[in-house]
């Protein structure tokens, strides 16, 4: 038998029932659609967070006061003294690094803000210029703290959007005096928008300079230290460098943590990678029902046709042919739902983006060719026993029962 | 010359405990352009004779030469060629495929022996022209009369161009008109050379064959031919 005519008497055979054939390829969509729909949903999740940590500026390394805990516990943590504070002068000497293209100091608290005669909680954190660098802060309106603002305490403060709103209306705000704990300080920029992110939410901020910041805080501590490393290969470096130095300026204690941005981020996009994978293979369990629901299909297609076996076995079909004939038809079963899940999970995943513009749902293409590929192989392997036995049916009995 | 030679054919069913013997040590030689006619009350074996001959069951025991070859030893796909090619059907029921159109049922063979498509549109156009149903070409069975479904059938069967035609009740589900046309039509196509063995339960029908074959109880009881009007029987 020619290829051409198995393929046309396999399609008229899955034809000739369509309720059977509807159901079994709505069963095969529904596998492929879910694979495709939530494995969108979990690479969306890990490249919304990815997304998110790159936001906070590109090539970053952190430091942090104290030990990291994450190690478990030392017993030399035990003996050694409290961990030393970061200071200014700590963050300024990290620029000797060679590995390290600019440092912004950051200390925060939470003080009141108030003009014209509204007032409110908020958080101040005192930088320097390269933090709007370093973090990649968008100015609405008016420039950041002005550059070697390492010593001085210019009284000027750049607000959050939402701050800007809240104290000056429609009103515009650069050029504005205000009252910051108790000090006058004016508004010489406003931050562009940015929303709920990780980290700190920058619409409620108020930035100062960091020697104003810590005059108000009445201390001379950071909390942070963020560090831009001159480039994406230098981040090891930059890190090492920072901490070698910290380590030298702290009597040769490691009393400082330092994290990149990249260890971070890495973690996350493990997480959430295996998170995708664990969705994936629960979706996959649906693929595997419907292969069952395929074979199920197609057994019931053997018993309904015996009469049409055994005649074209009279015929002079050979018991392969017929094994080919059902494996064919079982194949477009499965084919034809892979194809039809494929585009109602893409149309999810579309309309899901529609629905949350911030949420990049793209089904990985790994995900989508081992999704089509089960959906085939099952189809394929689950087609195989009803083909066989279609093929070993006898023929006097197919055709007597009729 | 002999199409068929037939020696010590037995088939025995097996039947829980008991051996059913549908065929008992059948010796039987039938001619190339013979019209057989095999008659015989139900259980008799008949109907297990016409499967043995059209290669559709195994004997138990025995040999059987199709056109000079030991088709009983042949390979399943070996004995499917040899239906393919050399045997033709036609059933009480006509064993139509009921979603195909008439055109196809009579294609099948061709369809499943892999010849060209162009030669099979060709010689189903000759088929139904020569059968009388050129206007039904694309009716699917349920749209066809009893005798047309039947003439659809006996095309199917005989468009492989088969030495051989088995037909087993050929007229038992059609008025007395129509299956007279059926077997006129049968009737034609052996006086073209095509040996005919027709199973039936018509006495009317049986008379008409040249040759007769009484069944009885797995055995031949008689076998009667028309010219010579002599017996030989065989046990």
């Amino acid at each position: 038998m020619r290829y051409a005519d198995i393929l046309r008497f396999a399609r008229d055979a899955a034809t000739a029932y369509p309720l059977r054939t509807l159901l079994s390829v709505l069963a095969m969509a529904i596998g492929v659609a879910s694979v495709v729909l939530l494995t969108a949903l979990g690479d969306g999740a890990r490249r919304y967070v990815v997304g998110q940590f790159s936001s906070l500026g590109s090539n970053l390394v952190i430091v942090l006061p104290g030990r990291s805990a994450t190690g478990g516990f030392n017993p030399a943590n035990g003996i050694t003294t409290t961990p030393r504070d970061l200071t200014v002068d700590d963050a300024a000497a990290l620029l000797r690094a060679p590995a390290v293209q600019r440092v912004a100091p950051l200390a925060v608290g939470t003080t009141e803000i108030s003009a014209g005669g509204r007032l409110r909680e908020v958080v101040a954190a005192g930088s320097t210029a390269s933090l709007m660098a370093v973090r990649n802060f968008q100015l609405a309106q008016g420039r950041f703290l002005p550059e070697d603002e390492w010593r001085s305490s210019a009284p000027v403060a750049v607000i959050g959007m939402t701050i800007r709103n809240d104290m000056f209306g429609n009103q515009p705000a650069v050029g504005q005096l205000i009252r910051l704990g108790d000090r006058r300080l004016r508004v010489i920029g406003v931050l562009k928008s940015t929303g709920q992110g990780v980290g700190m939410n920058t619409d409620e901020l108020v930035i100062v300079p960091v020697a104003l910041a810590q005059a108000l805080f009445n201390s001379n501590t950071l909390l942070r230290i963020m560090v831009q490393a001159r480039g994406r290969d230098q981040i090891e470096a930059a890190k090492a460098q920072a901490t070698a130095i910290l380590k030298a300026r702290h009597g040769g204690e490691e009393d400082v943590t330092v994290i990149t941005q990249d260890a971070v981020l890495a973690t996350f996009d493990k997480l959430l990678g295996a998170l995708t994978a664990a969705v994936a293979g629960i979706a996959a369990i649906s693929l595997l029902v419907a292969g069952v629901l395929v074979m199920n299909v197609m057994l019931v297609a053997v018993t309904q046709r015996r009469a049409e076996i055994g005649l074209i076995k009279a015929l002079g079909a050979r018991g392969s042919t017929i094994q080919q004939i059902f494996l064919v038809e079982a194949a477009m079963l499965s084919l034809a739902g892979a194809v039809t899940g494929y585009l109602l999970g893409q149309l999810g995943a579309l309309v899901l983006r529609q629905l949350f513009p911030v949420f990049p749902a793209y089904a990985p293409a790994w995900a989508v060719a081992a999704a089509l590929l089960t959906a085939l192989v099952t189809g394929l392997l689950f087609g195989i026993l009803p083909a066989r036995r279609a093929a070993q049916l006898d023929t006097v009995d197919a055709l007597m029962r009729h | 010359m002999t199409l068929i030679a037939l020696a010590a054919i037995e088939r025995v069913f097996h039947l829980g405990e008991t051996d059913v013997h549908a065929l008992a040590r059948i010796d039987l030689n039938i001619a190339a352009g013979e019209y057989v006619a095999v008659v015989g009350p139900s259980g008799s074996g008949k109907s297990t004779l016409l499967n043995l001959l059209g290669l559709l069951d195994q004997p138990t025991a025995g040999t059987y030469h199709l056109e000079g070859r030991d088709v009983t030893t042949l390979s399943a796909d070996e004995q499917a060629a040899v239906r393919s090619r050399r045997i033709g059907f036609v059933f009480q029921s006509f064993h139509l495929v009921p979603r195909l159109t008439a055109a196809e049922n009579i294609a099948l063979p061709m369809m499943l022996a892999g010849i060209p498509v162009a030669v099979r549109e060709q010689r189903v156009r000759q088929a139904l022209r020569d059968f009388g149903l050129d206007n039904r070409a694309n009716h699917r069975p349920d749209e066809l009369s009893g005798g047309q479904r039947q003439r659809v059938a006996i095309a199917r069967a005989t468009i492989m161009q088969p030495a051989l035609l088995l037909a087993d009740e050929p007229t038992g589900n059609l008025d007395r008109a129509t299956g007279e046309e059926v077997v006129h039509l049968l009737e034609a196509l052996n006086a073209q050379g095509m040996t005919l063995i027709v199973v039936t339960h018509d006495a009317a029908l049986a008379a008409r064959a040249g040759r007769q074959i009484m069944m009885e109880d797995g055995r031949v009881k008689s076998d009667v031919s028309h010219a010579a009007l002599a017996t030989s029987t065989s046990a």
